[in-house]
């Protein structure tokens, strides 16, 4: 695939699905701290996403850091709006952001908020 | 691999002169640090726009020869 075929894929996975996860490794077995991280907290919350594994495809492991203009991995997606890496996604959550955020999209998650 | 905490807070320094940088070696390795940024320029920012400031800040480096930089970011 060239570079603009990358970025063409990557904007449909954005744009097709409401909650994408690009992370290192799947949701079930994450390959990297920050990536299970945010993967944990969206299962916690009961979030329906769809995870996509760049260690897969160097082309769209580079390619999703050119399409946000965003240098590591995980990032998050919510009805095709760049949310955050690891730090973000993070403090959202514990602020209560991240609900608000999924409530204000219409997408479905568990009501419950931060539990030890 | 890695970088020098203070070639971190030097290089965060050039770009935003009256922030106020902490930056913590989480496993002494010169590889994984803590970073809070608290800067004027951060205001009316998304936290999205102000880590990429930072990030550009950084020419690079995070992502690269910087692996784990967790980022906090704030106005005074």
């Amino acid at each position: 695939m060239s570079a603009q075929d990358v970025q063409d894929w990557i904007g449909k996975q954005v744009a097709g699905n409401d909650v994408v996860l690009f992370m290192k490794g799947t949701k079930s077995m994450p390959q990297c701290g920050f990536s299970m991280q945010v993967a944990q907290i969206l299962q916690h919350l009961g979030v329906d996403f769809k995870d996509i594994n760049v260690l897969e495809d160097m082309s769209v492991r580079e390619g999703v850091k050119a399409y946000s203009n965003w240098p590591t991995i995980p990032q998050l997606y919510v009805k095709g709006e760049f949310i955050g890496g690891c730090d973000i996604v993070r403090e959202m959550f514990q602020a209560g952001e991240l609900q608000q955020l999924l409530t204000a999209k219409g997408i479905a998650h568990n009501k419950q908020t931060l539990t030890a | 691999m890695g970088m020098a905490a203070e070639d971190i807070a030097r290089m965060i320094k050039e770009r935003f002169p009256d922030a106020e940088i902490r930056i913590e070696d989480l496993a002494g390795d010169g590889n994984h640090y803590a970073a809070t940024v608290i800067s004027e320029a951060f205001r009316g920012k998304s936290r999205v726009e102000q880590h990429q400031m930072v990030y550009d800040a950084l020419k690079g480096n995070m992502g690269g020869v910087l692996h784990a930089l967790a980022l906090k970011t704030a106005t005074p």
